[in-house]
C-alpha cells in the first residue's frame, strides 16, 4: 500500500481552474492596454510630419487643419510653470514633515489633507482656479499661468509624498553625523539628507511632470483652448491634452486624425517621463 | 557659556517657521477653496434647496431649473459598472502577478499594467469614443435584445452610453486597484501561507485559507480608492456617455455624471451666474462624495509598508 | 575517546531517569502502528549554488521520536522542510537524494508535493493559527480541504484537540479566535491542527523556542503521547529537551549528518568528537 494517498481530482481540477481564471483576469487588463497602444500608433502616426509639429492649429473645419504646434508648446510652458511651482512647495512640505513636524498633531493634520489631496478629482481643482483667479479676473480671464496654478494644485500630492517616503528612509545617523559636527540643521538637511534622498524626490518630480501633463479638465477653466502659440503665460494659452478634447468634438476626419497625432505624442511624451522616473526609483532603491 | 550668537540661529529659525507656515497654509489654502466653492455654489442650492438640487429629476438649462439627480445616478451607475467589472480584474491581475507569475516577470508584469495609468483621461475618451463605441455597438445590441427581459436591458443602442463609460472607467481604475491590491497580498506573512502549504493545500486552496481572508480589508480600501477615482473621472467620461441630462432606461443609454456636467457645459454657463453656480454646486456635491469615500478607504487600508511602496503606483491619479 | 564523557552538559542519571519514566508510560498504551518509517538516502538540498544539507543519509523508526540536533546554521531545519517537500517552496532552491515514506520516494516523478504535505505534517517554531479563523476553524482548516463536514468533522477536530491535550481547555471557546490563545496553546492548537488530517508522520521545528519552560514541558509530554501514533523528527537546538523526549539524536554540523544514534548513547557516550564538543558545550 502506497504511503500517500493522492489528491482528490476535484481539488486539482479547483486549481487549475483558479489559475486559469486568474491567468484570464490578468490578460483581460492587458489587453485593452495593448489595443490602445495599437489604435494609438496605427491611427496616429498617419498624422505625424513636420508640419504637424511646426505649425500651429487653424481653427478653419475645412481645409488645412494645421499642426498642433502651439498645443506642444502650451503644455511645456504650462507644465513647466506647474513644476516649478509645485516641487519646491512639496520638497518643502515634505522636509517640514519629516525634519521637523513628525509626528505632532498639526503635522498629522497636514499630512492626512495631503493625503486627501491626491483623491480630489481633477477637476474640482479646475474649479478652485476658476473661481479664485478666473473669475475674480485678477490678470484678466483666462491665462496660461493660472492652468499652471491648477496643475501644480494637482502635482503638489505627488511631490510632497514621494519625497517625504525617501526623507523618512534617510538613516538618521546620517542626520546625527551632521549635527554632531556642529553644523546647523537647516545645513544638514541641505548638504545631508537632501543629497541623500535625491533620486527619489525627483522620481516624484518626473511622476507629477507625467501627471500633469495629462490633465484635460484643470486646463479648460483655466487656460482655455486656443489656436496660437504664445509665450505668454498671461494669456490663454493652448495644451496637448486641450487640443485633442477639442478635435474629438469635430466630427471632421482631419480633426480627428490630429486628434490621433496629439494623443500619440501627449502618450509619448509621458511614458517618457514615466520610465524616467522609474529609472530613477531603481536609481535611489540601489543604494 | 557655549551658544551660537542669535544671528546664527536665525537661518534655522527662518527654515523651521518658513516651512511650517508653508505645511500648514496648504491646509488653510483647502480649507478657503472649500469655502470659496459653496459660496460661488449657493445661489444654486438657495434656489432649489440643497436637497432640492441634489435629487430633482429634472437638469433643464433652457428652462434654467438644475435639480442634479439625472447626474447624480449617472455617477453612481457608470461608476458602479466600472466597480464589478474592474475590482475582479484587477485582484486577479495582483493575485497572478505575486502568487502565480514566474519570478523573474513579475516587476516587468506590474510594470505594464501600471502603464495603464499612464495613459491620459482624454485618450481613454478618443480610444472609447472611436474604437470601442463603434466595436461593441454590435455586441451590446445583440445583448440588449437578447435580455431584453432583464430590468434596465433592452432598447436602441445608440453608441455611447452608461455602459461603455463604466467599462473605461474599469480599465482606468485597474492600476490603481491592482497596484495596491499586490501591496496588500505581498503583506501577508509567509507563516501564514506555509501553515496552509503543510496541511496539504493546493496552491489557491492556500490563496483562500491565508490569503484572501489577510487580505480582506486592504482589498476593500482598494476598491474604495477606485470608486473614488472613477467617480471623479471627467473627461473620458464626457466624451463616451452621451451627456444626456435625463436617467436612462437602460445599461445601454446615454447618460450623464457630475463631473462630466461641469465639462460640457462649461462654455454656455460662462455668461449665465444660475447655470455657472449649478455647475459648481454640482462640483461640490462630487467633491463631498470623493472626499467621504477616499476617507473610508483609507482608513481602511493598512498603512505603513503598503503605503511607502505605493506611493508611486498612486501618484498616477489621472481623473481628468 | 573517552568511554565516559568529562563533564555532559546533561548528566547520565538524569537521562536513563526520564528514559525510564517514558518507557513505564508508553507501556501503558496500547501501540497502533500509525507511524511509518522515513529514510533519507543522501539528501542535498541548495540555496541556488549553496549546500545547506550535504548528503545526509537517516532513518527516522516508526513511531520513534528522533531528535535533530547542532548549532544555528547546521542545516537541521533545512534537512525538515526538504522531508515534506516544503523547502522547495523557497524560489531558487533544489533537492536532490530521496526521502522515502516506507516505499515510497517523497520525491520521486509521480509524487505530488501537496499528497505529500497531507500525509506529513509540520509544526512551527513560532505558533502559527490563522488569524482571522476561530479555534474550531483552525483545527478544521486541514480537513474541510478533504471534504469533511458536520458530525463527522465535530468529531475529528474534538479528538485532535484532545490529541494535543487542548481540548478542555479550549472546549466552551471554540468559535473564539486562535489568537486569543496564549502562546503555548496556539502550539498546540497548531499540533491539533496538524494531527486533525491524520498524518503518518510529524516533523517539529524547534516547536518551543518561543514558549515558557510550563508551556515547553507540556508540549513535552505530549510528544511523548503522540509518538505512539506518529513518527515524530523534532529539530531542537536545547539539548536537555532532546534527552527529555527523543528515542535518537541525530548530530548535525555544517550541513553533514556527524553522528546519528540512541539518545543516550549521544549524550553520555559519543562516538565523533566533534559530538562530544558539542554536547559538553565547547561550541554552539
Amino acid at each position: 500500500m502506497t504511503a500517500i494517498a493522492a489528491i482528490a481530482t476535484r481539488r486539482r481540477r479547483q486549481d487549475r481552474v483558479a489559475r486559469g481564471l486568474l491567468a484570464l483576469g490578468t490578460m483581460l487588463a492587458l489587453i485593452p492596454l495593448a489595443l490602445i497602444l495599437y489604435y494609438l500608433i496605427v491611427k496616429g502616426i498617419g498624422a505625424w510630419s513636420w508640419s504637424f509639429f511646426t505649425t500651429d492649429p487653424t481653427g478653419s473645419f475645412f481645409g488645412d487643419p494645421g499642426g498642433i504646434k502651439s498645443a506642444i508648446l502650451g503644455t511645456i510652458e504650462i507644465v513647466g510653470l506647474a513644476t516649478a511651482l509645485a516641487a519646491p512647495v512639496g520638497i518643502g512640505v515634505a522636509i517640514w514633515l519629516v525634519e521637523y513636524g513628525k509626528s505632532n498633531p498639526v503635522a498629522t493634520a497636514v499630512r492626512y489633507f495631503i493625503d486627501v489631496m491626491t483623491g480630489v478629482p481633477s477637476i474640482v481643482f479646475g474649479l478652485f482656479i476658476y473661481i479664485t483667479l478666473v473669475l475674480s479676473g485678477i490678470g484678466g480671464t483666462f491665462a496660461g499661468w493660472k492652468g499652471a496654478v491648477a496643475l501644480a494644485l494637482l502635482a503638489l500630492p505627488i511631490v510632497t509624498r514621494s519625497a517625504e517616503v525617501v526623507l523618512v528612509l534617510v538613516p538618521d545617523t546620517l542626520r546625527e553625523a551632521g549635527l554632531a559636527l556642529g553644523a546647523p540643521r537647516w545645513k544638514v538637511i541641505t548638504r545631508v539628507v537632501l543629497p541623500a534622498a535625491l533620486p527619489g524626490i525627483v522620481t516624484g518630480v518626473l511622476l507629477a511632470v507625467a501627471r500633469a501633463a495629462g490633465e484635460t479638465a484643470p486646463l479648460i477653466f483655466t487656460a482655455t483652448i486656443v489656436k496660437t502659440s504664445s509665450f505668454d503665460l498671461g494669456a490663454p494659452m493652448n495644451s496637448l491634452p486641450a487640443q485633442i478634447f477639442s478635435d474629438v468634438g469635430q466630427a471632421q476626419d482631419r480633426l480627428v486624425t490630429r486628434a490621433w497625432g496629439a494623443a500619440l505624442t501627449l502618450v509619448a511624451l509621458i511614458f517618457l517621463f514615466t520610465t524616467l522616473a522609474r529609472l530613477f526609483a531603481r536609481r535611489s532603491a540601489v543604494r | 557659556m557655549i551658544g551660537r550668537p542669535p544671528l546664527a540661529r536665525l537661518p534655522d529659525r527662518l527654515v523651521k517657521w518658513g516651512l511650517a507656515a508653508l505645511s500648514v497654509g496648504i491646509l488653510l489654502l483647502i480649507g478657503f477653496f472649500f469655502v470659496r466653492l459653496y459660496i460661488e455654489a449657493r445661489p444654486a442650492f438657495e434656489k432649489f434647496g440643497f436637497f432640492g438640487f441634489t435629487f430633482t429629476n429634472n437638469w433643464d438649462v433652457h428652462a434654467a431649473h438644475f435639480g442634479a439627480l439625472p447626474l447624480l445616478v449617472g455617477t453612481l451607475i457608470t461608476s458602479g459598472v466600472a466597480l464589478v467589472i474592474g475590482v475582479p480584474v484587477a485582484v486577479a491581475t495582483a493575485l497572478f502577478t505575486t502568487e502565480f507569475c514566474p519570478r523573474r516577470f513579475r516587476g516587468p508584469l506590474a510594470a505594464t499594467v501600471d502603464l495603464l495609468a499612464a495613459v491620459p483621461s482624454v485618450v481613454y475618451g478618443l480610444w472609447g469614443f472611436f474604437v470601442l463605441i463603434p466595436k461593441l455597438r454590435p455586441a451590446e445590441q445583440w445583448f440588449s435584445d437578447k435580455f431584453s427581459f432583464l430590468p434596465f436591458v433592452g432598447g436602441h443602442v445608440a453608441g455611447p452610453s452608461y455602459f461603455i463609460a463604466g467599462l473605461v472607467l474599469a480599465i482606468m481604475i485597474i492600476p490603481i486597484v491592482s497596484a495596491i491590491t499586490r501591496e496588500v497580498i505581498s503583506t501577508v506573512p509567509t507563516d501564514q501561507k506555509e501553515a496552509a502549504l503543510a496541511l496539504g493545500a493546493t496552491r489557491w486552496e492556500m490563496i483562500r485559507m491565508a490569503v484572501l481572508p489577510y487580505s480582506r480589508a486592504g482589498i476593500t480600501g482598494a476598491a474604495m480608492l477606485g470608486l473614488g477615482r472613477a467617480m471623479g473621472e471627467t473627461i473620458a467620461a464626457t466624451i463616451v456617455i452621451g451627456n444626456a441630462p435625463v436617467i436612462g432606461k437602460s445599461l445601454f443609454d446615454q447618460g450623464y455624471t457630475l463631473a462630466a456636467v461641469i465639462a460640457n457645459e462649461f462654455g454656455e454657463a460662462a455668461a449665465d451666474p444660475l447655470h455657472r453656480a449649478a455647475l459648481i454646486a454640482a462640483g461640490l456635491v462630487l467633491f463631498v462624495m470623493t472626499l467621504i469615500v477616499n476617507a473610508v478607504a483609507r482608513g481602511i487600508i493598512v498603512r505603513g509598508p503598503a503605503r511607502e511602496r505605493g506611493t508611486a503606483s498612486e501618484a498616477f491619479g489621472a481623473t481628468g | 575517546m573517552n568511554p565516559e564523557v568529562r563533564d555532559p552538559l546533561v548528566r547520565p542519571s538524569e537521562v536513563s531517569k526520564r528514559r525510564e519514566v517514558q518507557q513505564e508510560r508508553s507501556k501503558e498504551r496500547v501501540p497502533s502502528q500509525r507511524g511509518r518509517d522515513v529514510v533519507l538516502e543522501h539528501l542535498t538540498a541548495f540555496y541556488g549554488d549553496n549546500p545547506a544539507v550535504s548528503g545526509v543519509s537517516l532513518h527516522f523508526k516508526a513511531n520513534d521520536v528522533t531528535a535533530i540536533i547542532g548549532p544555528s546554521g547546521c542545516g537541521k531545519s533545512t534537512l525538515v522542510r526538504c522531508i515534506n517537500r516544503m523547502h522547495e517552496e523557497i524560489p531558487g532552491t533544489r533537492v536532490e537524494g530521496k526521502v522515502m515514506l516506507d516505499d515510497v520516494d517523497v520525491y520521486g516523478p509521480g509524487s505530488d508535493p501537496v499528497a505529500v504535505r497531507a500525509a506529513i505534517g509540520m509544526v512551527f517554531q513560532k505558533a502559527n493559527p490563522f488569524p482571522t479563523m476561530s479555534v474550531f476553524d483552525n483545527v478544521a482548516a486541514g480537513l474541510r480541504l478533504t471534504g469533511k463536514k458536520g458530525r463527522d468533522l465535530n468529531g475529528r477536530v474534538e479528538s485532535a484537540l484532545k490529541g494535543a491535550g487542548l481540548w478542555e481547555e479550549v472546549k466552551d471557546r471554540l468559535d473564539r479566535p486562535g489568537s486569543a490563545l496564549s502562546g503555548g496553546q496556539q502550539q498546540r492548537l497548531c499540533i491539533a491542527r496538524a494531527i486533525a488530517v491524520q498524518p503518518e508522520v510529524i516533523l517539529m521545528d524547534e516547536p518551543c523556542s518561543a514558549l515558557d519552560p510550563q508551556a515547553t514541558l507540556r508540549i513535552e509530554e505530549l510528544i511523548s503521547e503522540l509518538k505512539t501514533r506518529y513518527t515524530i523528527a523534532i529539530v531542537t537546538h536545547n539539548m536537555q529537551q532532546a534527552a527529555r523526549v527523543a528515542d535518537s539524536t541525530a548530530f548535525m554540523l555544517n550541513g553533514e549528518l556527524v553522528e546519528f544514534a540512541p539518545t543516550d548513547k549521544i549524550f553520555t557516550n559519543p562516538s565523533d568528537s566533534r559530538t562530544e564538543d558539542y554536547v559538553t558545550g565547547r561550541f554552539g
